[in-house]
């Protein structure tokens, strides 16, 4: 790994790049996830419009939607930004299904219950829905996570300095440790910010930990969404 | 809207579909690449999951490889892979099996965790032996979650099939890196509809296909315990996704 | 039915119209957008932005100018590895990029396809001239580093070829490997059929004449690769540069293209510093520290910029 050694710092830029490329997408489109998933799951008829729509976005390759960024959202070629609204798309698509199923996991009773308390529709969706939903929701950030952050590395094909650039370089330069460290670094990142998630997980939605039983449903009921959400 | 139409004159244009170099070509080795990458994973993926599903042995190992790889670059991979075997079809092809494999393995060992270990208990009551058990009661009821997977992987492999270009390994791709090269947008949209339809025909017929396979006793179940989440995996597992595209 | 239709269009439109609200709305704190000079007036009291193809080579003399630059007090911005000519010209153009190191054959016959121009000298008057308003070159650099196209000695010695001109003379077919948009190029398919009488397929190998390219020429999977002339690799890895006697490639010197805006005399005068300082052994020089020794570009710019002492 010589070429390691005389590159740390750009592996460390590209990275500080590549998170900065990330984190937006995840975060805009968990926030536009919610209301969709509210909506599709509020109104039954529209869920499988939804998420067909949705499924479609899903199916359009990343590099040509890349390329088409700057025609329609009329940004520069080379800004950043094109890649990160393609991201966000991404992460929509991926994430309203999830949003839709997690708040459809909450039980009816429980939502009557909340109703007879004397909880308002808002105050029901903030305070009962939404950290009821909390583990699914959590299940599909981290698969919008891990496919964020794979992604991103495209955008080097088209000139957003990401990961990608050290596949793009090593390959020119016929380098596999430059290759190697950027899969690596990729991973790493994915991991990190899978970390974070778990960790944010833990912070907002304590119960799961002091339950055990349903604990483990949670996270047995997450893995299967995750799964079936690939 | 001017572009769609151009995209679309693109694709109709015989120049650009007939002979070796068209699009129909280019869209068969498309198909090539996702059914062989997917058919090679399928054997390997299916029988590890089955013994990972049927044991209960090695499930976090397979749970944490198949999130994992999720986060796999595929153009890293893709590369990685060109520099070892040169340019053509064997890169590209290794790895989309890759990318294959985890939705397959999940779909597979998932499918057997998702069946009720009374159901199990029941067969071995019965006399079932062990390997009946598997083929007579965990596979056909596991099929739906490993179609699922089956259907996640090959979505996922038709996207990313585009890369293959990247190493000269031909399918629909070339349009689309020719085209960003000389910014030939009409080209580089008829070639992504292409892709994209290829995508929305698969998914379709899967859909069809996992509505067909479901054992008639899981959808009897299903209905009447509509509200129970145990059969909601089975509506998860149609999720189309591909993330390393 | 009706009102399900009716209301997934709503949706879909709130989603787009969210989109679109949320993303304007982190557009201006982009960590990553360095694109904010574009359309300035005064272009010279931001840093220059200095771009690079996404081509090793290209990217070390890119880090050499900004390095230069840096060295004389001037602000730089680094916006490397932008895709191919098609692709960042427009930037140039619109001053997203101000600075970019180009060659002066291919930049030619990229505005004047049918240019006969053909000497390094001729090219370089012929440039200045063909250039759209808004982008001038400075003074071209001694090193050169075009197109050429390439055989295995084996391949040079079984069929007798070292000159464009003798590949008529082939019998067996011959497919041609290089970049996409090789196959579009003056100098492609077509340009060797009009000049040479030779007909080639093609093989689009996305590697900038990389280890796939050359590897690809070993399998003989293609029998000729355009590789560019300062690449190491045609040496460690024994090919024969065919001779172009008709000039099918025009002459490429190492020039730097610049936005008129960004073009003050303090600028100028660095940059036409290095451009005098860089020859073409050097050139094959640095590109072999980057590929042999896996030496970074960084690095690579600061050896040179120290050896040849002009600051």
């Amino acid at each position: 790994m010589k070429w390691l050694a005389s590159n740390y710092g750009l592996v460390w830029e590209l990275m500080q790049a590549h998170i900065a490329l990330c984190i937006p997408p995840i975060l805009i489109g968990f926030l536009i996830s919610i209301p969709i998933g509210w909506v599709a799951n509020r109104y039954k008829l529209s869920r499988g419009v939804i998420l067909l729509v949705l499924g479609l976005l899903y199916t359009i390759p990343s590099l040509p939607l890349f390329i088409f960024m700057p025609l329609v959202l009329g940004t520069p070629q080379l800004s950043s930004l094109n890649v990160v609204v393609a991201l966000t798309i991404y992460a929509v698509a991926l994430m309203v299904r999830s949003a839709a199923d997690g708040l459809s996991s909450v039980d009816k009773d429980i939502l009557q219950a909340a109703s007879a308390m004397g909880y308002s529709g808002w105050q029901r969706f903030w305070r009962v829905e939404l950290p009821l939903s909390g583990p699914v929701l959590l299940a599909g950030l981290r698969v919008v996570s891990a496919s964020t952050v794979s992604l991103a590395t495209i955008g080097s094909v088209i000139g957003v300095t990401s990961l990608g650039y050290l596949f793009i370089n090593g390959l020119q330069r016929s380098i596999p440790g430059e290759v190697i460290t950027g899969i690596v670094a990729t991973l790493l990142i994915a991991v990190v910010f899978d970390l974070v998630l778990v960790l944010i997980g833990r912070l907002l939605l304590p119960w799961i930990r002091q339950d055990r039983t349903s604990a483990r449903a949670a996270r047995r009921r997450a893995v299967l969404i995750a799964e079936g959400a690939r | 809207m001017n572009l769609f139409v151009e995209g679309f004159a693109w694709i109709f244009d015989p120049a650009n579909y007939s002979g070796g170099q068209g699009w129909i070509v280019r869209l068969l080795e498309q198909l090539a690449y996702t059914f062989g990458a997917t058919a090679i994973a399928l054997l390997i993926a299916v029988p590890l999951g089955y013994l990972v599903g049927h044991t209960g042995r090695g499930r976090d190992l397979a749970v944490s490889f198949s999130g994992g790889f999720r986060a796999l670059p595929s153009l890293g991979v893709l590369i990685l892979l060109g520099l070892g075997l040169g340019i053509g079809f064997k890169a590209p092809l290794l790895t989309f099996v890759i990318i294959a494999i985890p939705p397959i393995l999940a779909g597979a060992y998932a499918g057997f965790e998702a069946v009720d270990r009374k159901t199990i208990d029941a067969a071995r009551a019965v006399g079932m032996t062990e390997w009946q058990v598997v083929t007579r009661v965990e596979i056909p009821l596991g099929l739906p979650l490993l179609i699922g997977g089956i259907r996640s992987s090959l979505l996922q492999v038709v996207a990313t099939a585009t890369l293959a270009a990247y190493v000269s390994g031909g399918a629909l791709g070339v349009f689309i890196f020719d085209a960003f090269a000389t910014r030939n947008y009409p080209e580089a949209l008829g070639a992504s509809i292409l892709v994209t339809a290829l995508a929305l025909v698969l998914e379709g017929i899967f859909a069809l296909l996992q509505k067909l396979v479901v054992p008639r006793g899981v959808v009897a179940k299903e209905l009447k315990d509509v509200r129970q989440r145990s059969s909601r995996p089975l509506a998860a597992a149609g999720v189309p996704a591909q993330e390393g595209k | 039915m009706f009102t399900a239709i009716k209301k997934g269009r709503l949706v879909s439109g709130l989603v787009a119209v969210s989109a679109v609200v949320a993303l304007a709305g982190c557009a201006s704190s982009d960590p990553l957008d360095t694109t904010s000079t574009s359309g300035s007036s005064d272009a010279a009291s931001g840093p220059i932005v200095i771009g690079s193809q996404a081509y090793y080579s290209n990217e070390i003399i890119a880090e050499i100018y900004a390095q230069a630059l840096e060295a004389n007090d001037i602000e730089v911005t680094r916006q490397f590895n932008i895709g191919q000519r098609d692709a960042y010209l427009p930037a140039l153009e619109s001053g997203e990029v101000q600075l970019f190191p180009e060659y002066t054959g291919n930049l030619l016959q990229y505005y004047e396809p049918d240019t006969t121009a053909k000497t390094s000298d001729d090219v370089y008057a012929a440039l200045a001239g063909a250039l759209p308003e808004g982008l001038e070159v400075l003074d071209q650099s001694p090193a050169t580093d075009q197109d050429s196209y390439n055989v295995t000695k084996e391949f040079s010695e079984a069929n007798g070829v070292t000159s464009l001109a003798d590949l008529s003379k082939v019998t067996t077919p011959l497919t041609l490997g290089g970049n996409s948009e090789l196959q579009t190029r003056p100098y492609g398919p077509d340009g060797l059929k009009s000049t040479y009488d030779v007909t080639v397929g093609f093989t689009p190998i996305e590697d900038s004449g990389g280890p796939l390219t050359i590897q690809a020429l070993k399998d003989n999977t293609v029998q000729l690769v355009n590789i560019y002339s300062a690449d190491p690799n045609i040496k460690t890895s024994g090919l024969v540069t065919l001779a172009d006697p008709k000039g099918l490639f025009l002459a490429s010197n190492v020039v730097p293209l610049i936005n008129t805006d960004a073009a003050t005399p303090e600028v100028t005068e660095v940059i036409n510093k290095v451009s005098a300082a860089l020859t073409a052994e050097d050139l094959v020089d640095l590109n072999s520290q980057s590929v042999n020794d896996q030496e970074s570009a960084d690095t690579i710019a600061k050896n040179w910029l120290d050896k040849v002492n002009l600051f």
